[in-house]
């Protein structure tokens, strides 16, 4: 029998932290065929990192492998003094990172890190490693590979860098590629491309792949083989159809019905209770009893083993001794709640033409030589109860957007009228005053609240400064009853925010908000920073304060499905423009806008693969946008007037407006 | 790049000036010229028209802002303030209490002050650069631990215990060197020997360690782990990666102080009899010579500012993500 | 009659503030775990012991008083000395009254110098004269090894009473709080008793640690010194941190024109060379109390408000480097999501800089204290050197070491003022500089706090 590509045995690795020993990896089995992709899946702090950077023994200082072993081709790695693992790593086994723009030296260029790796592990030399390197970023898909040769990772961007660290991975044409979240860092049409570019030399190469992945639809994309991880351990390995078609472990289950989609509109989410268990001490039972729903008694004292099922479908659950769970029942796609609600009243929040510049400054005396247009003629209507989803990848101006909105950012030109008054023509005080109708919950949970106050301070300190509640008794007793409404014990308004998860501040930041009565909240991101299984527990709240106060939502996002799930309406952004908007349904339903239709379908769908309408290039600087349609330079179907001039937008329904001019004849009136 | 040091060149005008009027508010206006005169002609010779004679030699009789008596522009030109003051900018000194000329002197003790400033200097750079690279090799080792507590017991030692304790062994026991003393030439070689050590010695614990912090702050970042992904081995990784980082930081901080070293060291060059601007200044110090301490202090900013450019420029030398911006 | 001196007021002050400080910790635990941190360093315990006993030296020293007159015949009004004594004079009575006419060696009983004596039967011969106390209780000389032998022996009796009672106090500590390493502190509580135990005892009968130029004893003036150089570590920070702290958070968070205006001041400040500056305002400080006698009753009044303007000025100067630092810091923190968000609620600037940016620098000021301590310290060092430093009257490291600095060059060598201003000193700082290594990897390990050289000492 030959062996696996590579194979991981009980491996056990320990990190040192202050709360005590870690057990971040804690008796993996893995087998990871030749030319296979296996996905390892799971949420943030499970130990799926650890894993591949034990495979190439590459700890962190504070780690170390306690137990087990690691077979490349049948030899133990673990076992290689450290000389001989150098001439592994690299050569049989490279790496590629989550975030290309550190994992690149700043100050070599790219060539010298591509050659560096040629000249460690081949024959090559001078011009030819030189040659080797280029034609490496010639099949990393990088456009013009000599120049970029010369060039400096910071001069790259964040698509072009992931390409350049693949290039310099495969350069010693290695057995293995262990890829950690490969496209997480990266926008959504550039992670087609860098899957697309995965996927091609995995087949090409006949590449054994690890892929770390949290995101269940690049793992539906990619992967032939799936293994899951959750504290520490793996719990299900199955195939890809295994997997999609009937997760075994409750956890694995759990995790699918909490993923946002459309078809799920008409109800709350899918909710994992609790949290991920620490990993430091150990565990009687099975680690996800305490969440799981299907629990029973023995769960907490027995640790499960592996169940082998039919099939080669494996699962770490005392359940599934009895047999394999069935299929979920398809979740029957109703008909849009939103669109059968009421339409929108009069619109609370009426956005015309806003623009955001941030100015350029040269020369000896910091003049101003131009403007970057981050928001360049925005406009959107809000209505009380209803959610808009402004949409767009990073960089599109739809923060800025966002912040402006509430006059966070100074304007440079339109108005932004609420409930009647147009907030920029507003000063100091009249707009302080006016701020307790618009509030804003922000993207990152660990920035957004102070660590220095306690939580009942942080609800209170807005009351304060705007005049909410008569008396300090009065705002005391709100605090109490806003820590209620967002799901929280009443003892954490004692508390620091330190000693609360990623998920629970996110709900202490809503109440910050809700603490002053607003009428419309700007969501930027707020669950982006968060575990799918927690996103689900936010949606749900936001959900249901919207129905209960009757808020009005500004959701700003790049998350589609997220999108899909819960917004009424939806904008799309490119370079600081609104592209489409209309309803959610006829946005996402029938995309009219090229980038629109681009952007929904290079979403990774864990339904399957589809046609995916491939993007060039990427986001230009927003400093120096395209002339014409911001668009043309990457869309597949622009034309010579599409260079000329920005085409108006269109009104195609009451509801719906797209700029572009593929919808010119179509035009009913323009706005 | 041009324009950015033409901009860094003109902020450098109102910084001397405020040099310059901050030394004035210090030197007339807090004393007058008659405190000065007092203290400098000693308690037995305190005459008014002593004084007055004391103030005229010097050109300190006239008023400190604005000249109503003279005629014209030279109102504003026959000061004290335009005299003794905006006349720096021109790197006209004046002249010292021994009526000698300040700017003279100045460019006569420079080079003294440099032939010991520049050794220690970088001498000083290659070791603790070493020693902080082989800290940082060893790091998490007995060698790194103990390396750092040497630093931080040498840091803790007064520069001034160095000096006295080196010319104690050196000079007093082992009669190696001479105590003190100069000579122009190539015999200022065995004069010179003894400060350098002493210079770099006192030197080491305090740079040592902190560049041995730049050095594992650097070793923690996500490049270095893919240097060690692509198989190099750790003094590639070292070499080739992190020394480069980590010296940015070290460079540029280094460029800083060049300029500053014309002025010399104050201990060193007072201890060891060097006749450089570091023991001019202390001579002047004690001896309560104000012109001299005026004419250094406007020195020392302009020397300052110039450190300021340098780093400036060698950032946009060594790191790419500047030079290209 | 107690006479209340200004750096006696701050100093006390100081330590109010830290018990209160401490109080107020104590009940936060954000606040209260990176001490815990600090304190789970060996290194850092035993430094802190160390600190104590330098406090506890300059705090006795902090307390004065002009002791008072016999009544004189008339009976009238009761007279007081013109000199300032401290508790810590009073408790050591022997060693500031006890002078020699010069030199001598520690332990000596004789001067280091040859002199014409009498010889009882008429004559006169050239020998080293018998000191007027060191040893005056012998009625031989050869006594002295066994009366040296005996006092040592009775210090380190009380030495080992002494560390019994701490032993006793250790097992207490360790049950309660046992994650601290109370050993190190408990070894250096052992060493420091072993060492001055027996030089208290000793220090009854002769000059420990011999006698200065003028016959002072050097033990007494290196105790005498501990104070200055506290004053000049501590004092120095209060008047530095209030500029420091006001000037750098308000360039970091308003930015535009407010941080321009700040910088340019720093950087000008900051481009006059240290000492040049320091010694520029010490001149003209020192002129114009030259010239207003009447400022002070006392002389100790005078010699201890140039040491509180030494310290103001060195504040003054160097408040430059924590400014630059909180700027950055605030710059930072200013476009943080949490400020971000107050403004979003109407909360108006003095609030945001009050409880927004200020809490969450407050550990970097907490690490600078602790980091220019130690800078301070050896800076005053340089300054009294070049002569710009503390009065001449009073006692302090530098001025030691600067009256004994020529005498290296004697044959035989007085080296025994420098060795103990060397010992004194390096103790000093290297406990500071532990704790505040200590301090800084509790708090925050990336905080990057400069070498804090005001005296330019290279």
């Amino acid at each position: 029998m030959s062996h696996p590509a590579l194979a991981i045995e009980a491996l056990a690795t320990r990190l040192d932290s202050p709360q005590g020993e870690v057990r971040a990896v804690d008796g993996v089995d893995l087998e990871l065929r030749r030319g296979e992709c296996l996905a390892l899946v799971g949420e943030s702090g499970c130990g799926k990192s650890m894993t591949a950077l034990s495979v190439l023994r590459l700890l962190p200082e504070t780690g170390r492998i306690a137990d087990g072993r690691v077979l490349l081709e049948g030899e133990d790695l673990l076992a290689l003094p450290e000389a001989a693992m150098r001439a592994v790593r690299g050569r049989r086994i490279a790496i590629i990172f989550q975030e290309p723009s550190t994992a690149l030296n700043p100050v070599l260029t790219v060539g010298r890190q591509i050659v560096e790796v040629i000249r460690r592990h081949t024959a090559l030399r001078g011009r030819a490693a030189r040659r080797r390197a280029a034609e490496l970023l010639a099949q990393a898909g990088v456009p013009d590979p000599a120049r970029r040769l010369d060039e400096f990772p910071f001069q790259l961007s964040g698509g072009l860098k992931q390409r350049v660290m693949i290039a310099a991975a495969l350069a010693a044409d290695p057995e293995v590629l262990l890829a950690d979240e490969p496209t997480t860092a990266l926008d959504v049409t550039i992670q087609a491309q860098i899957l697309d570019l995965l996927a091609r030399l995995q087949s090409e190469r006949g590449l054994a792949v690890l892929l770390i992945t949290h995101d269940l639809g690049v793992v539906a994309q990619m992967a032939q083989r799936v293994a899951v991880m959750y504290a520490g351990q793996i719990v299900e390995t199955a195939t890809r159809e295994q997997f999609f078609r009937a997760p075994q472990h409750p956890y694995s289950r759990k995790l699918f019905d909490a993923l946002p989609g459309p078809e799920k509109r008409a109800a709350a989410l899918a909710v994992i209770p609790g949290q991920v268990p620490p990993l430091v001490g150990e565990f009687r039972g099975c680690r996800f009893a305490e969440r799981c729903d299907e629990a029973i008694e023995r769960c907490k004292w027995v640790a499960p083993r592996m169940v082998e099922l039919p099939g080669g479908h494996r699962a770490r659950c005392l359940l599934r001794e009895k047999g394999p769970a069935a299929a979920p029942g398809e979740p029957t796609v109703v008909a849009s709640r939103r669109a059968a609600a009421a339409a929108a009243g009069a619109p609370l929040l009426e956005v015309r033409d806003l623009k955001v510049h941030f100015p350029i400054r040269r020369g000896v005396l910091r003049r101003t030589v131009g403007w970057v247009k981050a928001v360049d003629g925005v406009s959107l209507d809000i209505a009380a109860g209803r959610t808009l989803a402004l949409v767009g990848e990073s960089g599109c101006g739809k923060t800025t957007a966002g912040k402006a909105i509430l006059r966070l950012l100074p304007l440079a030109g339109g108005s932004v009228r609420f409930d009647g008054a147009d907030l920029a023509a507003l000063g100091r005080e009249k707009l302080r005053r006016l701020r307790r109708a618009m509030q804003i919950v922000f993207q990152d949970p660990y920035a957004s609240l102070n660590p220095r106050l306690r939580v009942a301070d942080i609800l209170a300190e807005g009351m304060r400064a705007l005049g909410v509640g008569a008396s300090e008794a009065e705002r005391e007793s709100r605090v109490a009853a806003l820590l209620e409404q967002v799901g929280l014990p009443a003892e954490a308004a004692s508390r620091y925010p330190h000693e609360f998860s990623g998920g629970q501040r996110q709900r202490i930041a809503i109440a910050r908000a809700l603490a002053v009565e607003p009428r419309l909240i700007v969501c930027d991101e707020p669950t982006s920073a968060l575990d799918v299984s927690v996103q689900a527990q936010i949606l749900n709240l936001l959900r249901e304060l919207q129905e209960r106060l009757g808020l009005a939502h500004l959701f700003i996002t790049h998350n589609i499905s997220v999108v899909e799930y819960l917004a009424h309406e939806v904008a799309v952004m490119y370079l600081g423009r609104i592209v489409e908007r209309g309803t959610a349904d006829e946005v996402l339903g029938a995309p009219k806008h090229p980038y629109t239709e681009a952007l929904l379908s290079a979403v990774p769908r864990i339904s399957g693969r589809r046609e995916i309408v491939r993007l060039a290039g990427e986001l230009p600087s927003p400093a120096n946008p395209p002339a014409g349609c911001h668009f043309h330079p990457r869309c597949p179907q622009a034309r010579a007037e599409c260079r000329e001039r920005w085409p108006e937008a269109v009104r195609l329904s009451r509801t719906r407006t797209v700029a572009c001019v593929l919808y010119r004849s179509s035009a009913a009136s323009s706005i | 790049m041009l324009a950015y040091i033409v901009r860094r060149l003109l902020y450098a005008v109102p910084i001397l000036l405020g040099v310059n009027l901050l030394t004035f508010a210090l030197f007339f206006v807090v004393n007058s010229p008659d405190d000065m005169a007092r203290m400098q002609l000693g308690a037995k010779r305190v005459t008014p028209e002593a004084i007055e004679k004391w103030k005229a030699e010097r050109g300190y009789d006239k008023p400190l802002l604005w000249n109503e008596a003279a005629p014209g522009l030279e109102k504003a030109t026959r000061t004290i303030f335009f005299e003794k003051s905006l006349r720096l900018f021109v790197f006209d000194f004046g002249f010292s209490e021994d009526r000698r000329d300040i700017g003279r002197e100045i460019a006569a003790r420079m080079w003294p002050s440099l032939a010991l400033a520049v050794p220690v200097f970088a001498v000083g750079l290659a070791v603790c650069v070493t020693f902080a690279l082989l800290l940082a090799f060893f790091r998490a080792t007995y060698l790194d631990f103990w390396g750092v507590v040497v630093c931080v017991a040498m840091m803790s030692v007064s520069t001034l215990f160095y000096i006295i304790g080196g010319q104690y062994v050196f000079s007093k026991l082992w009669r190696l060197v001479p105590i003190s003393g100069y000579a122009e030439g190539p015999d200022a070689l065995k004069f010179l020997v003894l400060p350098v050590v002493i210079g770099v010695v006192a030197g080491i614990g305090a740079n040592t360690r902190w560049y041995r912090t730049l050095f594992l702050e650097e070793m923690a970042r996500d490049y270095v782990r893919t240097a060690r992904a692509k198989g190099l081995s750790e003094p590639a990784v070292l070499f080739g990666h992190v020394l480069r980082n980590a010296l940015i930081p070290i460079l540029t901080g280094v460029v800083a102080v060049i300029p500053l070293l014309f002025l010399g060291s104050l201990l060193m060059e007072s201890f060891f009899g060097i006749p450089g601007l570091g023991s001019y200044t202390i001579d002047a110090i004690q001896a309560q010579d104000f012109a001299v301490v005026r004419a250094m202090v406007f020195i020392g900013s302009v020397f300052y500012i110039a450190g300021l450019i340098l780093t400036d420029l060698s950032y946009t030398l060594v790191d790419p993500r500047i030079r290209f911006e | 009659m107690p006479v209340v001196l200004a750096t006696d007021v701050l100093l006390w002050l100081l330590v109010a503030a830290g018990i209160g400080y401490a109080l107020y910790c104590r009940g936060r635990a954000h606040l209260a775990a990176p001490w815990a941190r600090v304190f789970r360093s060996p290194a850092a315990v035993a430094a802190a012991v160390v600190l104590s006993a330098y406090l506890a030296v300059a705090l006795a020293d902090s307390l004065h008083f002009r002791p008072a007159l016999a009544r004189n015949a008339e009976g009238g009004a009761r007279g007081y000395s013109v000199e300032v004594l401290s508790v810590l004079d009073a408790l050591v009575p022997g060693l500031r009254t006890r002078t020699e006419k010069t030199y001598s060696a520690p332990l000596a009983t004789r001067s280091f110098a040859k002199e014409q004596i009498e010889l009882p039967g008429g004559g006169i011969t050239r020998d080293f004269p018998r000191l007027r106390w060191g040893g005056a209780h012998l009625r031989d000389e050869s006594e002295w090894a066994q009366d040296v032998a005996w006092r040592t022996a009775k210090g380190l009796g009380l030495a080992a009473v002494l560390i019994g009672f701490a032993a006793l106090a250790l097992r207490a500590l360790r049950r309660r709080r046992p994650e601290v390493p109370w050993h190190a502190g408990f070894l250096a509580f052992a060493v420091l008793a072993v060492i001055f135990c027996p030089a208290f005892a000793l220090a009854g009968g002769y000059h420990v640690l011999g006698t200065d130029k003028v016959g002072n004893d050097v033990f007494y003036m290196a105790l005498k010194s501990v104070r200055t150089s506290l004053v000049i570590g501590t004092v120095t920070t209060l008047v530095l941190l209030p500029v420091g702290v006001a000037l750098g958070i308000m360039a970091g968070y308003f930015k535009g024109w407010v941080d321009d205006v700040i910088q340019y001041v720093y950087t000008t400040l900051n481009s006059i060379p240290g000492v040049l500056l320091i010694a520029a305002s010490v001149l003209m400080m020192q002129v114009a109390m030259d010239r207003h006698p009447e400022w002070f009753a006392t002389a100790a009044e005078r010699a201890d408000a140039k040491l509180l303007v030494l310290c103001a000025i060195l504040g003054l100067t160097s408040w430059t480097g924590l400014a630059r630092l909180l700027r950055g810091e605030s710059l930072k923190l200013s476009e943080l999501e949490y400020i971000q968000a107050a403004h979003a609620l109407g909360v108006r600037h003095g609030r945001i800089l009050a409880r927004h940016i200020l809490p969450n620098v407050a550990h970097i000021v907490v690490i600078a204290m602790v980091m220019d301590f130690s800078g301070l310290v050896l800076a005053e060092a340089v300054l009294s050197y070049v002569g710009v430093g503390v009065d001449p009257s009073t006692s302090s490291f530098g001025t030691m070491i600067n009256a004994a600095r020529m005498e290296m060059s004697r044959d035989p060598a007085v080296w025994w003022t420098l060795a103990t201003a060397f010992v004194f000193m390096l103790a000093l700082v290297l406990a500071a500089n532990l704790f505040a290594d200590a301090v800084r990897d509790g708090f925050d390990p990336r905080v990057r706090v400069g070498e804090v050289a005001p005296a330019g000492a290279r």
